[in-house]
């Protein structure tokens, strides 16, 4: 069997997803970290990649040439996105709400009056995690400028940085919106990180929907288990989703992760959960 | 009429648990629920609602499989792999890749491509204990965020307008994108919840970039600060440095566990020093916009 991608999501924030992913990563053998929560990537606090290669993630956007442009506005009726206004002298184009789609040129009649120029909107960052096994975790990671935002694009760019060779754990961003549903898209397997509140249990449904929409098997990982309800578990039986693995809330471990390590080395016999639950994946994928 | 948002960054770092806090604790407001996608307010707010509509953002193609004469043109035009090749059904849309720009259907030589309205959610009015509240749920997978958050918005200035409101409540959504945009343009004040963890300083940093960005006023709030006394040593420092306010600290205590699953706010049910610490914080903040 070829080594999964799996990735690890959960409708709400702050349940602990980077925390599963970078300890998961750790714990196996010949795997890559890819971050895909790119507006707000925290793995590398965990996993300390050394970075090799940064690689500018771009849109396309229209450039009028006033010389040519007639003032039409054909471009502008046809743009879905408000991104281009005509003015009485010239074409407005405004960046932030570009998606770059290339309706404008299509539609414009005048050969030349748009270009196609490359802006940059963030950047993929890859490397190496030395603290991983036989120190050889690879590592990529996302990042959406600042007042951008077309992350899905910079989402896209992160994910051609999978290694097929490898096991790929993807971080995904909360929510349930486009970010989290382009990074979910084509896993063999989500692992969706809940904790036993109504927002975790809340948010857990409309996860669990968009991976039934995507086709994704998904299975849950039930953190804090111990200090809320037990609505959510209830849940995963009553839909027949499996719980592959409960974590107690621990102090000790809040406060590792608040220093920056990774439960693995602050407590190593989380390895063997953490292996144990990549095991339970595959058993479940080869099944299928 | 004042406008406070409440963001994060980092997704999980208690920006609800305030929000409900100072649904309980502020006087004359309407309260907005700017997290579409994963709307999670009202679980605490016990609301009766009101009103229900529904929200068209972007129109989305389809084909009409008669008429398709399967060039490919679509297919070879997209920009975003959203038209795929079925052996039976011909050239289909992937509805959960499509960015709704419009030019599969000016491509096709055929006209067997139209744009259709397409619900993409609903925004809700509800009656609660605390106040009107206005709300939103985003359809499973779809994209558009940014567009219900200004719609939310919009109407909680509306209904503020109408009540002589003094102040509209905005919970908003984690990260920095366009979600996130739409809920602080123009507000009077962002407050950001951090955490001392190295992802909740990260991403509070990458937050108040934004707020720079766009020169939104920004306040900050320190939750759970005992987990790490050092890190929060460090935000405050960091926050001095860059001229931003901490506003409060707030402990960590279970027991804020427990007021959730119970569905209540911090301040509506006994949270120690945890109530105390988000009246003291709330005190600060209406102080800073001068309400009453």
């Amino acid at each position: 069997m070829e080594p999964l991608t799996i990735a690890v999501a959960s409708g709400k924030g702050g349940t602990g997803k980077t925390t599963v992913a970078a300890n998961l990563v750790l714990s196996l053998p010949n795997a890559q970290y890819i971050d895909c929560d790119v507006e707000a990537p925290n793995g590398h606090l965990f996993l300390h990649p050394e970075i090799r290669e940064r690689v500018a993630v771009s849109v396309p956007l229209p450039q009028i040439d006033a010389a040519v442009c007639t003032l039409c506005g054909a471009c502008a009726q046809a743009c879905q996105f408000n991104a281009l206004a005509v003015s009485r002298e010239r074409v407005l184009v405004f960046a932030e709400l570009c998606h770059g789609c290339g309706v404008c040129s299509y539609v414009c009649p005048e050969d030349g009056a748009i270009a196609e120029v490359e802006r940059c909107i963030g950047y993929v960052d890859q490397g190496e995690v030395r603290n991983g096994i036989n120190g050889q975790t690879a590592f990529a990671q996302g990042t959406l400028n600042l007042a951008e935002t077309a992350s899905v694009a910079v989402i896209a760019a992160a994910k051609r940085q999978a290694d097929p060779g490898r096991i790929r754990i993807l971080d995904a961003p909360p929510g349930t919106a486009c970010p989290m549903v382009e990074t979910v898209r084509g896993a063999d397997y989500c692992l969706l990180v809940t904790e036993p509140t109504p927002f975790g249990l809340h948010d857990l449904e409309l996860a669990v929907e968009v991976t039934r929409r995507l086709g994704v098997p998904c299975g849950v990982v039930l953190n804090r288990c111990d200090i809320g309800d037990r609505a959510a578990a209830d849940y995963c039986q009553a839909q027949a989703i499996p719980v592959l693995m409960e974590i107690p809330f621990e102090r000790g471990l809040a406060e590792a992760y608040s220093r920056g390590l990774p439960w693995v080395e602050a407590a190593p016999a989380y390895r063997a959960r953490f292996q144990a639950l990549y095991q339970a994946i595959r058993f479940r994928r080869s099944r299928n | 009429m004042k406008e406070l948002t409440i963001v994060s960054g980092k997704g999980g770092t208690g920006k609800t648990t305030v929000s409900a806090a100072f649904a309980s604790l502020a006087r004359r407001k309407v309260l907005a629920d700017c997290d579409v996608d994963a709307a999670n307010l009202y679980l605490l707010l016990n609301p009766t609602l009101r009103r229900q509509e529904d929200f068209y953002a972007m129109r989305t193609p389809r084909i009409d499989s008669a008429l398709c004469g399967q060039c490919g043109n679509c297919q070879s035009w997209c920009r975003f792999d959203a038209i795929g090749l079925d052996f039976h059904a011909g050239y289909v849309i992937d509805p959960l890749a499509c960015e709704h720009c419009g030019l599969c259907a000016l491509a096709c030589p055929d006209m067997a491509i139209s744009m259709e309205d397409h619900i993409c959610g609903q925004w809700l009015v509800s009656d609660t204990p605390c106040g009107t509240l206005v709300h939103a749920r985003l359809g499973v997978g779809e994209d558009n965020s940014g567009k219900l958050v200004t719609r939310v918005r919009r109407e909680a200035k509306r209904l503020a307008d109408e009540q002589g409101a003094g102040l509209i409540l905005n919970d908003g959504p984690p990260g920095i994108g366009c979600p996130v945009t739409a809920a602080i343009a123009g507000v009077d004040l962002v407050l950001a919840i951090t955490e001392p963890t190295p992802s909740g300083i990260h991403d509070l940093q990458r937050v108040a970039g934004l707020c720079g960005h766009f020169s939104i006023p920004l306040a900050v709030c320190i939750n759970k600060h005992d987990i790490n006394a050092e890190n929060s040593a460090s935000i405050r420092a960091w926050c001095d440095a860059s001229g931003i306010e901490v506003a409060g600290e707030i402990p960590f205590d279970p027991a804020v566990n427990r007021a959730l699953v119970a569905r209540r706010s911090v301040v509506d049910c006994d949270c120690g020093a945890v109530s105390t610490a988000v009246t003291r914080l709330w005190e600060s903040i209406r102080a800073r916009l001068d309400l009453d």
